[in-house]
């Protein structure tokens, strides 16, 4: 029998870069009822006029098999490579994060973002924004030590994701 | 003069290399309807005479009609319309022609690309509305691409599992000279789909199907897209078999009806025997059909002893909606080739006892005679619809035309399913995806352009005729003779079963008060009006409307109560179907469930 099961995917998706290709992935993602956890798009090869969307969902394995099967049929889209199956992989996020406080809560959070390798990026009397690239867990983990101490936004670029050694999309 | 649209050089205007550009991809027809928007392309038309277009009364009937035309031929059916309402209008075809998988390119027009996003009189979003409806869509914002993107289009269009791709032309680009190119003759940059089957795969299939005790082969309409000689390796093979074979909707006349080893159609109205052989089958071969819920019924009832194998084109149909446990991407047509090279090949013997044991299950259920109904033949009588078309099948068998069916959705599309027999592909031509109330008639006409000397009838029912009857007008401006045959019993006929076998008999909103009479608005519509209210009329108005060289609509007043069985009620399995009134041991309710579904 199916596997009811559900399990997170990172999928990364070669495309035309386009007018209109995230639209495509996007209403597919939308008009099938798929979920999107994070969602990145960026210019990869300017000559070949490449981007890459980086899309981490969640499913079924059956339907996150569609989900591969319905990008690989768009006609823009080059190589479709599901990272988290297809073998070990990095993926990261980078985050700017605003802590507004002063006093004691201040230093400790100076002294945690420290211990996660945090770089400030800004400073003013009152407040630090910290930059931070790692991966998802960590990230979350660090958003959360900061609330109590004068956390007052996040803005996050989603996961950049690719797989380790030689193996390429 | 607007300063992005520039005078004339040695390059052609946009609308000429357009129409070279159709001409070179082998476009002998054009369904469209002009505007604003498309005026330069209209004017290039007029200039030429290799390429006939022929103007609907709406956008949406141009649509159905480049479907009729492209399912008939096996050829991409070609739209032009213009922008804003013209492309909207349009909409509902290209999601009909997505749901069936029929190769369509609609050329929209589009405000100029300088006036894009000001809200510019007939201006939308038309790349934006269709992407979900089409396959793919370009929006050509430069003069440069025009031709490519042309090419491009009828590629994407035709290429894999066919479908509707959009190309939305701005005014200026129509206008300004653009450079020709030719199709290019190197693949594809990225769409590029598998069409060869794997040979391991095949020879799995085939030790599947040997070792099989209670087989079926189940086609659908990916075998018609795979074009004749697909049919004819199907054929051939399910003959080598032995193998009971069933269809879809969409794959009727893939394998001729008549033969004894096909069950008939399957699914909600499809056949008692095919559906039981399929919900008892221990190996079911699936070649190009998707597993659609009026196939399937209740999913997690659907054969459930059986191992399945899918043969698709398109990947993301396998494992869509039911688990498989061997699918095999590939083109139907070279999918059945291998899998018989590899079944003459294999030395394995099938299992002729069970087999002979599972045909024997299999002419019980045939022997139900689950489509049988009763006729009144005394005069004055009312026509049952199944009659209807029963007649109408036997007497088009007696005239040497080459015979197209199209209809449009409703109980008298099952009918026509069930009681109008095929035994070639591109003979029938019906909504099934989509099932779009009006496709018939536009259908019909757009078959006719193609084959002016047959014979083309749209089985209708006269609430569905009505959502198109405009394009009466097309008929006659272009002397095409379709018949429209209305089964005309005066409800939306599946809406008021419905209503009857699930909603208690509130037969709400499902009666048409006022109806026209049908005769004389075929007379205003210089076609021939025809009318029969009792069982002793019928033939002779079958055989007058046959006859008839003009458009005919033939009223055939039908008994209002008849509902469409066997049935396969909503949430239930295939062992649960309903059978007709004709069959007493019947029990069968639909549960809470089951009502929720469409």
């Amino acid at each position: 029998m199916t596997d009811t099961s559900e399990r997170m995917a990172t999928i990364s998706v070669l495309v035309d870069n386009e007018a209109g290709v995230l639209a495509r992935v996007i209403g597919l993602f939308s008009g099938r009822g798929y979920n999107i956890d994070s969602l990145t798009v960026a210019a990869v090869d300017a000559e070949r006029r490449h981007s890459r969307i980086n899309i981490v969902t969640s499913g079924t394995d059956m339907v996150i098999q569609q989900i591969k099967a319905q990008l690989d049929r768009l006609v823009p889209v080059h190589r479709v490579s599901d990272l988290t199956q297809d073998g070990a992989h990095i993926a990261r996020e980078m985050a700017l994060i605003k802590v507004v406080g002063t006093g004691e809560a201040r230093v400790e959070a100076l002294r945690i973002a420290e211990a996660f390798r945090a770089r400030v990026v800004d400073s003013a009397i009152g407040s630090f924004v910290f930059e931070l690239t790692v991966a998802t867990d960590k990230l979350d983990a660090f958003t959360e030590l900061m609330r109590p101490l004068g956390l007052a936004e996040v803005s996050r670029t989603g996961v950049a994701a690719i797989a380790r050694g030689a193996r390429t999309i | 003069m607007p300063a992005d649209i520039q005078p004339q050089s040695a390059e052609q205007a946009g609308a000429e290399v357009l129409l070279q550009a159709l001409k070179d991809e082998g476009v002998e027809v054009i369904f469209g309807y002009p505007g604003g928007a498309v005026l330069p392309i209209y004017d290039a038309i007029f200039k030429q005479n290799a390429i006939r277009h022929i103007l609907v009364r709406q956008e949406g009937g141009a649509v159905h009609a480049a479907e009729g035309y492209a399912r008939s031929t096996g050829k991409v059916g070609v739209v032009l319309v213009t922008s804003g309402p013209g492309a909207t209008n349009a909409v509902t075809g290209l999601v009909d022609a997505l749901m069936d998988s029929i190769p369509v390119v609609c050329l929209t027009g589009q405000v100029p690309t300088h006036l894009i996003g000001n809200d510019a009189f007939q201006e939308a979003d038309t790349t934006g509305i269709t992407r979900p409806a089409t396959k793919h869509n370009y929006l050509v914002k430069k003069s440069g691409d025009l031709a490519r993107v042309v090419h491009e289009a009828f590629y994407v269009a035709r290429s894999g599992r066919p479908g509707p791709v959009v190309i939305d032309l701005p005014k200026d680009i129509l206008i300004n000279p653009a450079p020709y190119e030719a199709a290019p003759a190197t693949p594809h940059r990225s769409y590029n789909p598998q069409t060869e089957p794997d040979p391991a795969l095949i020879a799995q299939a085939v030790a599947l199907l040997k070792g099989a005790k209670k087989p079926i082969i189940y086609s659908g309409g990916g075998v018609i897209n795979a074009g004749p000689a697909a049919s004819a390796a199907l054929v051939e093979f399910v003959r080598a078999t032995g193998f009971p074979c069933t269809s879809t909707l969409m794959g009727l006349g893939a394998y001729p009806s008549p033969d004894p080893l096909f069950l008939g159609m399957l699914g909600m109205h499809g056949t008692y025997q095919a559906n039981l052989a399929m919900h008892d089958c221990d190996v079911m071969l699936n070649i190009g059909a998707r597993f659609d819920d009026r196939v399937t019924g209740r999913l997690n009832a659907f054969s459930p002893n059986s191992k399945k194998i899918h043969i698709d084109i398109d990947r993301s149909s396998i494992n869509k909606s039911v688990h498989v446990d061997l699918g095999i991407v590939a083109d139907a047509g070279k999918a059945i080739a291998a899998l018989a090279a590899a079944w003459k090949r294999d030395d394995a013997r099938p299992d002729s006892r069970a087999l002979a044991a599972w045909w024997a299950r299999i002419e019980e259920w045939r022997a139900k005679d689950c489509l049988k109904f009763k006729q009144d033949m005394t005069k004055g009588a009312v026509i049952k619809p199944q009659y209807a078309i029963q007649r109408l099948f036997e007497i088009t068998r007696e005239q040497q035309k080459e015979t197209f069916i199209t209809t449009e959705v409703g109980q008298h599309q099952m009918w026509a399913a069930q009681f109008f027999h095929f035994e070639k592909p591109n003979r029938w031509m019906t909504s099934g995806g989509l099932g779009t109330m009006g496709y018939g008639l536009p259908a019909g006409l757009g078959v006719q352009v193609a084959h002016p000397d047959a014979l083309v009838i749209d089985i209708a029912g006269e609430a569905s005729i009505l959502m198109n009857i405009q394009e009466m007008s097309t008929l006659a401006q272009y002397r095409l003779p379709v018949k429209t045959f209305i089964l005309n019993n005066q409800y939306m006929g599946m809406v008021r079963q419905w209503q009857e076998l699930l909603h208690g008999g509130r037969y709400s909103e499902s009666y048409t008060a006022a109806l026209p009479d049908f005769v004389k608005l075929a007379e205003s519509f210089h076609a021939e009006g025809l009318r029969a209210e009792s069982v002793d009329q019928l033939d002779d108005v079958i055989r007058r409307m046959i006859a008839s060289e003009k458009p005919v609509i033939a009223d055939i007043c039908v008994d209002q109560k008849e509902n469409c069985f066997p049935m396969i009620p909503s949430g239930a399995a295939h062992n649960q179907m309903i059978l007709g009134p004709e069959h007493e041991d019947q029990a069968a309710g639909v549960t809470d469930a089951g009502m929720a579904l469409v």
